[in-house]
């Protein structure tokens, strides 16, 4: 099921019931502009229930998008390539107790449940190369902190709601942080810039 | 000879800045960029630059800038008063500047943002494309400050005087065009909401936002919480306290609060002009 929204000149927001719809209809639109069949396309912008398109000015791609999305069954998608990346993780996070004492197991349990779940980008946003990635173990999906701290360090792997992510650089966070991720996430100077994309898949390494 | 300018003094803020680094949103990156983009972009082409060269954005004056080598410049944006080795001389225009010579750039008269091109631009590392300053993110050089050596690219094209045009005079007011969408249905009557009065510019506004103060929008239902969704430049976003924000080119790329409309991108450029106090109507369709 879809529904769309007007979203500024040019501009169309899908909204999906669920998140994997999201991410097929993500998916089908950028293969759609791959094989040239939408090539007023000017930017393609996943969120959490919702997907973006604008398109260029006065053309007549947003009918396109939505005659695609509206014949497609997004709830059963094609199998699709994507890109897998395998992240080492050390569970040395701050709130590793927190997370175990919520969800009602061992600490060394958190680290399985979260290490053993594929994941996928499902988008990019609060700062540069940060990722959404769902996927979480149900046990794990659990609220943010009560206070945010100021300071996250860079590469802290944090779970908040449905998601898991990485930190790409220090800034202020309210997720509860389980590891630390010494992988690059983002550099501004590298092409392409950002380690995480939306749809790649993504595995967690245990680090000892 | 070296091609630079010595920064002497900044203001307020005074940042490089190009027409930003659009198409990176997917990966969370700001479109960030000049806000009053048709005034970079005159600026530009009075120096004979490409059109997305990067020069300088000075937040109301108070610019001193000396430079090292002979190079063109020229000021546009809001009237103000420009100073060259002493002698007062034109905005829009361009200007010869000597090896050696100060250029300065007072406070102008109304409006908040000029704009400052040199023949060849400003020449550093881009990051992702572009060398505009994201306050937002951290993307970009770092805010310009008094000490800095700006480094210049080597002039392109001959500096051009004949497509000179008055800057618009700011209005007071600003009718602002906008389209309810794509969350208005998660407010009573949101044309009316948003018409009934005016809004005021507040002085928390920043590159991130415009905030706006007046009578809280009032959302129909204030339990549901919306799911992160991407936003565009122009989204006039409403957190839970009803006072409006208007996104403007250092917005984060995704929100979590309801976006009652988008702002017409032709009203971008005198928004980013709207100094705190300023009256905003919005005429939604």
């Amino acid at each position: 099921m879809v529904e769309f929204r007007r979203c500024g000149q040019d501009g169309l927001l899908a909204e999906f019931r669920e998140l994997s719809e999201v991410d097929a209809a993500r998916a089908l639109l950028t293969a759609a502009a791959e094989r040239g069949a939408l090539p007023e396309l000017a930017e393609l912008l996943p969120g959490a229930r919702t997907l973006l398109a604008v398109v260029q000015p006065g053309s007549r791609g947003l009918d396109t998008i939505r005659e695609l999305l509206s014949e497609a069954d997004l709830t059963d998608p094609p199998a699709r390539d994507s890109r897998e990346l395998t992240l080492a993780v050390r569970y040395d996070g701050p709130d590793l107790e927190l997370v175990a004492r919520t969800a009602g197991v061992s600490t060394s349990e958190v680290v399985a449940l979260h290490a053993d779940s594929l994941y996928t980008v499902a988008f990019c946003g609060f700062a540069p190369g940060f990722g959404y990635l769902s996927g979480l173990h149900p046990l794990l999906q659990q609220p943010r902190l009560e206070s945010p701290r100021t300071s996250v360090p860079a590469g802290a792997v944090g779970v908040a709601g449905e998601f898991s992510a990485i930190y790409p650089g220090s800034s202020p966070g309210g997720w509860r942080l389980i590891g630390s991720c010494a992988a690059p996430l983002f550099d501004p100077r590298r092409e392409p810039p950002a380690l995480l994309s939306p749809g790649d898949r993504v595995r967690f390494e245990v680090v000892r | 000879m070296r091609r630079a300018l010595t920064v002497l003094a900044t203001g307020a803020q005074l940042l490089v800045q190009d027409l930003g680094r659009p198409g990176y949103a997917h990966l969370g990156v700001p479109p960030s960029g000049a806000l009053d983009q048709p005034a970079l972009r005159l600026a530009n082409r009075l120096v004979g630059n490409a059109e997305n060269a990067a020069g300088l954005e000075a937040l109301l004056g108070g610019v001193r800038l000396r430079a090292e080598c002979s190079c063109t410049v020229a000021i546009t944006g809001p009237d103000v008063p420009v100073r060259m080795a002493g002698r007062a001389v034109d905005t829009h225009t361009p200007l010869h500047l000597a090896a050696g010579a100060e250029l300065s750039v007072g406070a102008p008269g109304h409006g908040l943002r000029n704009y400052l091109a040199v023949g060849g631009g400003v020449a550093a590392q881009p990051e992702l494309g572009s060398l505009a300053t994201d306050v937002l993110s951290g993307l970009g050089p770092a805010p310009v400050r008094a000490g800095d050596v700006l480094a210049l690219g080597a002039a392109t094209g001959p500096p051009s005087g004949v497509d000179q045009l008055p800057y618009p005079s700011i209005p007071g007011r600003l009718v602002v065009d906008l389209l309810l969408g794509p969350r208005d249905d998660w407010f009573s009557d949101p044309a009316g909401q948003l018409t009934g009065h005016d809004w005021s510019v507040t002085a928390q506004s920043n590159r991130v936002g415009l905030r706006l103060s007046g009578e809280p929008l009032r959302q129909l239902d204030c339990e549901t919480q919306l799911p992160s969704e991407p936003v565009r430049t122009g989204a006039v976003q409403v957190p839970p306290n009803g006072q409006p924000v208007i996104f403007l080119a250092d917005h984060p790329t995704t929100g979590g609060y309801p976006v009652i409309g988008v702002v017409d991108a032709t009203a971008l450029p005198a928004l980013a002009q709207a100094r705190p106090g300023s009256i905003i109507h919005f005429q939604p369709r």
